[in-house]
């Protein structure tokens, strides 16, 4: 028996490979959170401690703006995106015929992954700058609409991977108890979805956060978000206010974690 | 997950009316080149008339003309580069200015009064202005540096460490005014100098990036085309670092603030436009920039490290050579990109 | 409501069957997701398919003159001096290079996203979302900024090179910044999480028996993996390359930062097009080329991996 408790988690390297992965992805990480500590108005040399900028990032009424209006469509998008996605995911899966027409409604799905950004936008400003002018509704709601679009492949494919592997046994043993759809679908499908939707809510919202050829080319008067505002200093300057502002962000995630697992907790 | 959904949806609401409140009847909406607009400048401006402003940011002049011609956009200000400002103007997308109720553009510096690109100043004022030219590490290479040969010939001490900025049409020009022609060129003969100089300079480049003034001081590339008051940053953090006007020919631009035709606020904008041609404010834009605004008086509002600056004070010797660049027409600019692809195919 | 309405049926399903009403719901169920990609995706790309048939505007946009010029030039360059006609190479070039490097970040973004993800499948359960949103917490950061801080981790007087040359390994920084290397490990570092998190998915209700099953009767981890494990993380496996894939061909921030910008991608090929180059009919053209290949390459994948699918619930 303990032998053979090894075979599932100790695939040999497999730990230490995703050890080297958490590496990777951290060390720029904690690089920009160091610098953003930095007296200089530099990445590049270290010159002492100082919250500098963070003091100018707090006053800087337009970096605040962007942060926020860069949370916010992230949410709705996110949300509206990943609720699509698993209706999509639901009727694309698990028949054991195609339906006329699955295929097309595959490819229109990850439609929005196939284009470079910037076709995407043209293509949305032209539209939307029509119904702009004739409808005088200039709001974030064009944002929101795009973004949710550009999200739903990436909250659709996690879930549909995660109904393909799904085992259909506890579904057909609640239909066999006289369950009626709804009850079985609420209380076997939709909790063994779970990992699935989560999985897909994230990928959804920090999709969401880096969309930025699109947001620029749609976007009104005082619609920046956070993603166009640093697009548009790339020519200028970028001082560690961004790096500030970043950690500000890691900050918020970290939050996000911990009320998170808080709540699965209280739950369990 | 339903709970941390509700939450989220809840948070997201309750946000978004926060970002349309606070408004009080006066509204201006800026639409201008990133990390351009001095916030102190803004806040002032608030301050004095009671418009709320926004500033929204564009990341080049083509993003900026398609986003307006399009409609349906909501601005009033716009800050377009000298070259491009013709066809805004030919395209009707900018409103005519009276100096009657802009005062203030009395205070125009006489070189920027009647300029090629908007003779009698009637659609726009000067918002910031500056060179491209090339800066090089003193302490890698000590000769000329006044010459497009830093990037185009380069010394052997240069070599591999050069950055070009990726902007096609200035870049080219260098190119061209570098074998004997003139900007925008359509002589087949010049062309083919200036793509054949290009395709053996390539191989010396390390980069076509837009370079960070971090890459330059700390040594990690040695020269580059670069624009005049990046450089100057630069400089300030490592003193190395010098700026060239290249003899051959660079280009001279300048970012110029207009009112849209379709402005909503068409009065606040007229107010700010004479409100950013005080001297004092027009300063306030220099220190944040780092760029020269070509307004009268404006100089003895500014940081001494500007005002004697080599890089935004162009030295007589140099000023010759700068030319002011143009659009080019569709035909030049198709070959252009032509050959633009073929160097970095 | 009609979805709630008809969620109900969607459980029914779990007795596969492919009758007239059962297509009929499913349709319902796609139907709002459908009505949103039209509107605000594919329907407005109908404007850049007819705009890739029309004449450059002068300085931008577009002339309501039919050509198709625009078309030709994707695959065909006048030569500028002589007139000449030739394929057009440098499109040929670009293209190429784009579809190696996406395919290159595909794969060491699987090498290093499978076996993360197998560790977080492994976790105890209530700490799996942890681990899960370790691997999306850097994705909170700006995508420019995390970009800048790569540079800055791997540039020559950076911190790999600076630790490397103060342990003695190197005397000379290698240089890492402005190579296809540093294009690869960017957008492996960019694109982790959509290999990640849909590969996790699938994994996390791995039948472990199934495995230890496998385990006696082949007694090589090695075969367990290969015969067992692969094929039931397939889909995970899918939707992670597609997602990691496709935004890679056409990827134009960390090419130009990480890459150094002396090589042009299709992303940036295509924006030069709609930017300074003001031609946006060869911009469209070349832009539905792409989608043209990339839904045949799309195709292709699904059918060829989706066969065995349907017995695996059995």
């Amino acid at each position: 028996m303990g032998k053979r408790n090894f075979s599932i988690a100790s695939l040999p390297g497999f730990a230490t490979v995703a050890m080297i992965t958490f590496v990777f992805l951290y060390l720029p990480i904690v690089t920009l959170v160091v610098y953003s500590f930095n007296e200089a108005a530099s990445m590049a040399r270290w010159e002492g401690f100082s919250l500098r900028w963070y003091e100018a990032a707090l006053n800087n009424r337009q970096v605040q703006d962007v942060s926020i209006r860069s949370l916010v469509i992230a949410a709705w998008a996110a949300t509206l995106a990943t609720i699509l996605a698993t209706m999509a995911a639901l009727a694309t899966t698990r028949n054991e015929r195609r339906f006329p027409g699955q295929t097309m409604v595959y490819a229109l799905i990850n439609q929005p992954l196939m284009v470079p950004e910037i076709v995407t936008g043209v293509a949305l400003l032209i539209f939307f700058a029509m119904i702009k002018v004739s409808t005088g509704y200039q709001g974030l709601g064009y944002l929101v609409a795009a973004h949710t679009a550009f999200c739903i492949p990436f909250a659709y494919l996690p879930i549909r991977a995660r109904l393909e592997t799904m085992d259909l046994t506890l579904e057909r043993a609640a239909a066999d108890l006289y369950a009626t759809p709804f009850q079985s679908f609420r209380h076997v499908t939709l909790p063994l979805l779970v990992p699935g939707i989560i999985a897909g809510f994230m990928l959804a919202f920090v999709t969401s956060l880096d969309t930025v050829v699109i947001t620029e080319f749609i976007k009104s008067a005082g619609q920046d978000t956070l993603p166009t505002y640093m697009l548009g200093q790339m020519r200028r300057v970028i001082t560690p206010e961004m790096n500030a502002i970043s950690t500000l962000f890691l900050l918020l995630s970290l939050i996000a974690v911990t009320v998170f697992f808080l709540l699965s907790r209280k739950k369990a | 997950m339903r709970t941390t959904g509700l939450i989220l949806a809840a948070g997201a609401l309750a946000a978004s009316t926060a970002l349309s409140a606070a408004q009080d009847g006066g509204q201006l909406n800026i639409y201008n080149w990133g990390n351009y607009t001095s916030p102190e400048m803004i806040e002032k401006f608030e301050a004095e008339t009671g418009i709320n402003v926004t500033v929204t940011d564009f990341d080049s002049n083509d993003t900026a003309l398609t986003r307006i011609r399009a409609g349906g956009h909501g601005f009033d200000i716009v800050v377009p580069s000298n070259n491009y400002v013709p066809i805004w103007v030919e395209a009707g997308l900018l409103m005519e200015l009276d100096p009657e109720e802009i005062p203030n553009m009395a205070n125009i510096a006489e070189r920027w009064r009647d300029v090629e690109w908007d003779p009698n100043r009637t659609h726009t004022i000067p918002w910031q202005w500056g060179t491209t030219g090339v800066i090089v590490n003193t302490s890698v290479y000590d000769g000329d540096i006044n010459t497009s040969a830093i990037f185009l010939d380069p010394p052997d001490e240069l070599k591999g460490k050069i950055n070009v900025i990726p902007e096609m049409t200035d870049v080219m020009n260098l190119a061209v005014r570098y074998v004997g022609g003139e900007q925008c060129s359509t002589d087949r003969d010049v062309l083919r100098q200036a793509r054949d100089k290009l395709m053996e300079a390539k191989q010396h480049w390390i980069a076509l990036d837009y370079g960070t003034v971090d890459a330059y001081a700390a040594g990690d590339i040695a020269a580059g085309v670069y624009w005049n008051g990046a450089s100057m940053r630069a400089r300030l953090q490592n003193d190395d670092l010098a700026y060239g006007y290249p003899k051959e020919g660079y280009p001279v631009w300048m970012d110029s603030a207009a009112i849209l035709a379709d402005a909503q606020n068409p009065e606040n904008a007229k107010t700010f436009l004479n409100f950013v041609l005080e001297p004092e404010n027009a300063a306030m834009i220099s220190e944040f920039a780092r760029y020269a605004n070509g307004v009268e008086g404006s100089e003895e509002f500014m940081p001494e490290d500007m005002t004697t600056a080599p890089e935004i004070v162009v030295p007589a010797e140099h000023e010759p050579a700068g030319y002011f660049s143009v659009t080019c027409p569709a035909e030049t600019q198709q070959i252009y990109t032509q050959i633009w692809t073929e160097l970095l195919r | 409501m009609s979805a709630v309405e008809l969620a109900p049926h969607g459980a029914d399903t779990a007795k596969p069957k492919a009758g007239r009403g059962d297509i009929a719901w499913r349709w319902w169920l796609v139907a709002p997701a459908l009505v949103v990609l039209l509107l605000a995706a594919s329907g407005p790309l109908l404007i850049v398919l007819v705009y890739s048939f029309l004449e450059p505007g002068n300085f931008g946009g577009v002339i309501w003159n039919f050509s198709t010029e625009g078309w030709f030039q994707v695959f065909f360059t006048r030569d500028i001096f002589d007139e000449t006609v030739a394929p057009a190479t440098a499109h040929l070039d670009i293209f190429w290079r784009s579809i190696k490097l996406a395919l290159y970040t595909t794969f060491f973004a699987a090498i290093l996203g499978f076996p993360t993800a197998w560790f977080i499948a492994t976790r105890a359960p209530d700490v799996r979302p942890i681990w899960l949103f370790l691997v999306t917490i850097p994705f909170w950061t700006n995508l420019v900024i995390r970009t800048f801080a790569i540079q800055e981790v791997i540039r020559n007087e950076g911190l790999v090179n600076n630790v490397l040359r103060g342990l003695g390994i190197i005397s000379a920084p290698i240089q890492m910044l402005y190579t296809d290397f540093a294009i690869m490990l960017g957008m492996a570092y960019v694109f982790l999480p959509l290999m990640v998190l849909p590969l996790y998915a699938s994994m996390e209700k791995l039948d472990f028996k199934l495995l230890e099953a496998g385990y006696d009767l082949y007694a090589s981890r090695l075969r367990v993996l290969w015969h067992i494990v692969l094929p039931l993380v397939k889909p995970g496996f899918i939707a992670g390359s597609i997602l990691v894939f496709i935004p890679a061909i056409g990827a134009y921030v960390t090419p130009r930062i990480l890459g150094g910008g002396r090589n042009l991608m299709l992303g940036n090929l295509i924006e030069l097009q709609f930017g300074q180059g003001r031609n946006w009919p060869l911009g469209s053209a070349l832009a539905l080329t792409l989608l043209v290949i990339v839904v045949f390459a799309l195709l292709f994948y699904i059918r060829s991996t989706s066969q065995p699918e349907g017995q695996r619930h059995g």
